[in-house]
């Protein structure tokens, strides 16, 4: 605690040493946790008059302690929560002793909330899990170890809470240590304090508690105070995620960013990844000032002797131990976002200063967090957490979580809503990404397309069912015949009889049934083909897809536009009145969504064009986009 | 060599602001004179040397500021160099809009938070940095470092996107923008302290001296200019104080003090049992008022 100093110069000084330590509390509603933070802000002396008056206000009006403080009124921000007496998010905490400060993240323990404590486990170097000492080790107690080893926190203190609800007695403290400790260690928790308190009355918080003589232990306090937080980052080989590229003017290009890991001088060799090419450091700037190294933490620019090109997402390491690059990963997701992560789907995934586009392959298992079993899962609800393959759009730099929170931890955001839908913890490289490589064959598409005379393309139909994609398709295809063009037409129905006859109609099959679509088109444009494709499609995020898997003018996308109430009029296979009678489960446009086409390059409106006119408006697309002759 | 903390804070600061740079198109820092937009000027001119700042500094100007943060605002800008833009909501002061008439809660809605909207819009800028800290006010200390805000400005608390480990998704529909405060981790104390290490020029009204000033609700009110009007019978008064924070000035309090050095400061935030808000009128309008007013687009 910040006693005031007489001798203010002093008290600088001291705090010119004060090293920062950063945690998580963990723990249910009514375990005790806001009260434990209000405490220890209480106790660090963080709590101010005017503050102090207004929380015994509250307190009277909405405390839950009688009348006495409620020192959990502190930390309840927002006037929501306090109303429901409860915390729904994050918040960080701030308070300091004479040797630390300390940045508390404060998050709620129930089961919906595991987002809440990923996320504020994700900066944490230590974690106070607190237990009810009436309750001892529980279901929960389990969940929020196995996020804290999960993100990476070595360190753990149990706070053994509510003491003097159970006599202050040292049987049930040992009891509960000895079963937290156990399963701290099947969790791969190793490190471990547990501390006897009550934070109500605030012993072992700050001050020693006599009710409890013969716990000889540190307070919570003294061990915050001491814990080693020594930085293994800055014992590991050096890496510099670039952000930004600094270049005033051509005299000056410097490459700026924060040491992931690692120390820098002057002179060092530096590799540039990932194009692979090598200098030497020649100015270390830790802002304005020129320094003769840097370490983990610091946010530096540097320039190097060579006119090597670097840019944002590029990284410089030290040049005889540089990380890996891959495009192919095995990792852990924790879910984030109500709509549920699919296999198949593509997000934008933001590792250091880097954002690719990543693609879920197969979801391997999801964790039961209550349990820690393995669970076989074909998507990830929200607060689901996962393992599964992520293939990337281009390889990245990276390192193993485990290793680098900063080359290992990333975020990945959906490129429709722009949430952020998900965090992630890369393991390692598939092997496949360095194994298998794509075979160069000598006959390519162009050649292809040459004999063909014609230039290869995907039509994709996308509309309601009954909106006349089929019967379009079919006009169209029968012209390209009659013009001696190779064509393809891959029908929704009929590819289910085949090649998807094994997937359903939830989302997740959807997705998987257009991604196989997407690929099989693509290996026909590369035969040198003009595809048809008529499908529902109903989602965005497939289509982008489909679009992305060939060549920039390849795709044409058609949005045969039929308004619902025609579609479900015409009902030529009588499906929208099983839907309707909820014999058809997850039916487009009846119980499940229709996302209609932002820009597409053909919009065929069926209520105003019949369906030789819409042929015929496909077929001059084609011809002023040189696919076929003009003639 | 173990960093210390406000080297931790400096190089966090620094690292946000480069993701802004690099991320968004058109940034600008949100400088409201006071000594938070010192530090975050301060850290903003080391993020991109030897560059000039890569975006403008907006001021929003009530037109009640004290006559001591104007002077300053526009000496600091020469010093720089800076690209300053000063935005008046005009409709507002047509309307003769003021905290005497109107009262504290329609004067900063008119002459702060619409104006500061009306600026976003007028200047079309993408992405605000502000100096705000997680802990000056208890809603302030769930809110993000980068904040998405709609078209119409407002903040969801229900809707903010996780934030993890040292990644900011920028993100955004044509339209909305994101509030980003790269002083979220500071406190009061490591402002000042960063203050004191590193030099950096605040306004004169932060340090104690002898004022005209008048009581009114229990607060010490710096009588500016002749804007002010005086009750019957009370007459300014010659004190030595100074002030914690600073705003309009009939909307500050000052503070009975005699730390005329910011050593003398820190040492008496030591020592004082207020917290620093407590100076401003404005938090005090209703319970959880900050709250209220972010979700309507104060910063």
């Amino acid at each position: 605690m910040i006693e005031a100093s007489s001798d203010v110069d002093f008290y600088l000084r001291a705090q010119e040493r004060r090293t920062l330590l950063r945690f998580i509390t963990c723990g249910s509603v009514d375990d005790g946790k806001s009260t434990l933070i209000g405490r220890l802000l209480y106790d660090s002396k963080m709590v101010f008059e005017d503050q102090l008056a207004a929380l015994a206000v509250d307190s009277k009006k909405v405390g839950t302690r009688g009348g006495d403080l409620d020192f959990a009124l502190l930390v309840d921000g927002l006037s929501a929560e306090r109303e429901q007496g409860i915390t729904i998010d994050v918040a960080y905490r701030f308070f300091s002793t004479d040797k630390r400060h300390f940045i508390v993240a404060d998050t709620p323990g129930h089961e919906q909330y595991t987002r809440n404590m990923v996320t504020g486990a994700s900066t944490a170097d230590l974690a106070v899990i607190l237990i009810d000492a009436r309750k001892g080790v529980l279901t929960q107690t389990r969940r929020h170890s196995f996020i804290v080893s999960l993100l990476g926190i070595r360190r753990v203190v149990a706070a053994i809470n509510k003491m003097d609800l159970v006599d202050y007695s040292r049987d049930v403290f040992d009891q509960i240590q000895q079963d937290y400790v156990e399963c701290a260690a099947r969790i791969g928790l190793t490190d471990v304090t547990c501390i006897p308190v009550s934070a109500i009355h605030g012993h072992n918080i700050a001050a020693r508690a006599p009710e409890m003589p013969w716990y000889e232990g540190p307070t919570l306090f003294e061990h915050l105070e001491s814990v080693d937080v020594g930085d293994l980052e800055a014992l590991r080989p050096f890496r510099l995620p670039v952000q930004w590229a600094n270049r005033p003017d051509s005299a000056f290009r410097g490459s700026a960013g924060l040491i992931a890991s690692g120390t820098i001088r002057l002179g060092d060799p530096v590799r540039i990844l990932p194009s692979g090419s090598e200098s030497r450091v020649t100015r270390i700037l830790v802002g304005d000032l020129d320094v003769d190294a840097a370490v983990a933490g610091q946010s530096v620019t540097v320039t190097l002797a060579d006119d090597v090109d670097v840019g944002r997402g590029d990284v410089l390491a030290a040049r005889n131990a540089p990380p890996p690059v891959a495009d192919q990963f095995e990792a852990t997701i924790v879910w984030m976002d109500s709509h549920p992560l699919l296999q198949g789907r593509t997000y934008l995934m933001k590792l250091g200063a880097t954002t690719a586009s990543a693609t879920v392959a197969p979801i391997k298992y999801k964790v039961n967090v209550n349990t820690l079993e393995h669970v076989a899962a074909k998507k990830l609800e929200l607060n689901d957490i996962g393992v599964c393959g992520l293939e990337l759009s281009r390889p990245v730099v990276f390192e193993a979580y485990q290793d680098s929170r900063e080359l290992g931890g990333f975020i990945l955001v959906d490129p429709l809503t722009n949430a952020t839908v998900g965090a992630g913890l890369l393991h390692f490289a598939l092997r496949r990404s360095q194994n298998v490589r794509w075979q160069t064959l000598d006959v390519d598409k162009s050649a292809r397309a040459e004999l063909n005379a014609q230039r290869p393309c995907v039509i994709w139909l996308t509309g309601l069912s009954g909106s006349g994609k089929s019967t379009i398709a079919n006009l169209v295809e029968t012209r390209l015949y009659a013009l001696g063009r190779h064509t393809y037409l891959l029908d929704g129905d009929n590819v289910r009889h085949g090649l998807n006859k094994d997937l359903g109609f939830t989302e997740a099959d959807r997705v998987e049934n257009i991604r196989r679509i997407a690929e099989v088109s693509r290996l026909m444009v590369d035969a040198g083909l003009i595809v048809l494709v008529s499908f529902i499609s109903p989602f965005r995020a497939e289509r982008r897809v489909a679009r992305e898997l060939v060549q920039p003018g390849e795709f044409i996308e058609v949005f045969v536009d039929t308004p619902l109430a025609v579609a479900e009029g015409r009902d030529p296979k009588g499906l929208y009145k099983k839907a309707r009678r909820g014999e058809l489960k997850n039916f487009t446009g009846v119980d499940s969504p229709y996302e209609e086409p932002e820009s597409p390059e053909i919009r065929i409106d069926t209520t105003r064009l019949s369906a030789e006119e819409a042929a015929e408006a496909i077929l001059q697309h084609l011809r002023s986009a040189g696919m076929i002759d003009a003639g | 060599m173990d960093l210390t903390v406000l080297q931790r804070l400096e190089a966090e600061s620094i690292h946000i602001m480069r993701e802004v740079a690099a991320e968004c198109e058109r940034p600008v820092m949100l400088y409201s004179i006071g000594k938070d937009s010192s530090v975050m000027l301060h850290l903003a001119m080391k993020a991109f040397y030897p560059a000039k700042l890569p975006f403008p500094l907006l001021h929003v100007d009530t037109t009640w500021k004290f006559r001591e943060m104007i002077a300053f605002r526009d000496e600091t800008a020469q010093r720089l160099g800076l690209d300053l833009h000063v935005y008046i909501n005009r409709e507002g002061l047509q309307m003769g809009i003021n905290p005497f008439t109107h009262g504290s809660t329609v004067h900063t809605d008119v002459m702060k938070t619409q104006a500061l909207k009306q600026a976003l819009d007028t200047f079309g800028f993408d992405c605000a940095f502000g100096g705000a800290r997680r802990d000056e006010e208890r809603s302030r200390a769930k809110e993000r470092v980068f904040s998405i805000r709609s078209a119409r400005h407002q903040w969801d608390p229900r809707q903010q996107r996780p934030e993890l480990w040292r990644l900011y998704n920028t993100r955004k529909r044509k339209g909305e923008s994101l509030r980003v405060f790269p002083l979220s981790n500071w406190t009061e104390l490591d402002v000042w302290h960063y203050i004191h290490l590193e030099n950096i020029p605040v306004v004169p009204l932060y340090f104690a001296k002898p004022r005209p000033v008048v009581r009114r609700d229990g607060a010490w009110i710096l009588v500016d200019d002749d804007r002010m009007p005086l009750e019957p019978g009370e007459t300014p008064e010659m004190r030595e104080v100074r002030f914690r924070t600073l705003g309009c000035y009939p909307l500050s309090g000052a503070i009975d003090s005699r730390a005329t050095t910011v050593p003398a400061i820190i040492q008496e935030i030591l020592q004082t049992r207020l917290s620093e808000r407590q100076g401003r009128m404005i938090d005090h309008d209703q319970s959880a008022s900050m709250e209220k007013k972010k979700v309507d687009g104060y910063f």
